[in-house]
């Protein structure tokens, strides 16, 4: 802990699926990183992608199969319907507690000079292409590359 | 804690934000800027002015709400007051740290 005193200078973060449970603790996390003054930049690779899909990014669901904190059996949160319910209950607590939707906190992280970058690996076995993006993505890159960019001291990495 | 700053004494939490608006004044302001390294032009002052009236008016801030507060834009927001802009805003403006997360 002795460069800058174990003080977090970037806060790289790397979300690699599209529940909304997981997009928002990643957007949250970026976003709260850039109010403190820390540097933020995020990798969207795999189904996280989906998350700077511009079709996609509107119709984002919350797992409720596999996922522990919903204490619902696995058989009844396969059910019909069952995912939607449960997302169009959060996105009303969502919206009590004023949080933006995915599109408009896309628009607050780059806003607030975020980096958006998504993976070429992950672009080209999914088909997309860059003008499937959400507009305010950066550019399409390697893992090595979002390497380089969090390369200093300070930097932590973070995967969703 | 006490804190002599521009001829006024004012108490400030171990954070450095004023515990008591009323101790603010515009002298104290500028100082609290000089401090975290801003030169307030008349642009800063309109975003200051509007904190203090959300905060009077008991309004819960976040950069949501500063974006679409019809005075500044988010980016805007950030280039007026670099590296944690809420955060240094409210401190420059006398009123408690927002409690916000996003």
């Amino acid at each position: 802990m002795n460069e800058f005193n174990g003080e977090i200078k970037k806060m790289m973060i790397i979300l690699s699926k599209a529940t909304l449970e997981n997009v928002y603790a990643a957007f949250v996390l970026a976003n709260g990183a850039r109010m403190e003054g820390i540097e933020a930049e995020m990798f969207f690779t795999f189904f996280g992608l989906e998350a700077i899909h511009k079709k996609k990014l509107e119709h984002l669901h919350v797992a409720t199969v596999g996922n522990p904190a919903m204490h619902m059996p696995t058989l009844l949160g396969g059910l019909p319907g069952m995912e939607a319910l449960a997302t169009s209950m959060m996105k009303k607590e969502m919206e009590k507690i004023d949080m933006p939707d995915v599109h408009e906190f896309l628009d607050i992280l780059t806003a607030s000079g975020v980096k958006l970058w998504a993976c070429k690996l992950a672009m080209e076995m999914f088909h997309y292409k860059k003008e499937d993006l959400y507009e305010g993505v950066d550019d399409i890159i390697t893992v090595g590359d979002f390497y380089k960019q969090g390369s200093g001291l300070g930097t932590h990495m973070l995967f969703i | 804690m006490e804190k002599m700053i521009a001829g006024t004494n004012i108490t400030v939490n171990e954070e450095g934000y004023l515990t008591n608006f009323a101790q603010w004044n515009k002298e104290v302001g500028e100082e609290l800027a000089k401090e975290a390294n801003i030169s307030l032009t008349p642009r800063h002052w309109e975003v200051l002015t509007y904190l203090q009236n959300e905060f009077r008016n008991d309004v819960a801030l976040s950069i949501r709400r500063i974006g679409k507060s019809g005075l500044i834009d988010i980016k805007e927001f950030y280039a007026l007051f670099p590296n944690a802009p809420l955060k240094t805003a409210t401190k420059i403006a006398g009123i408690p740290k927002p409690a916000s997360c996003i």
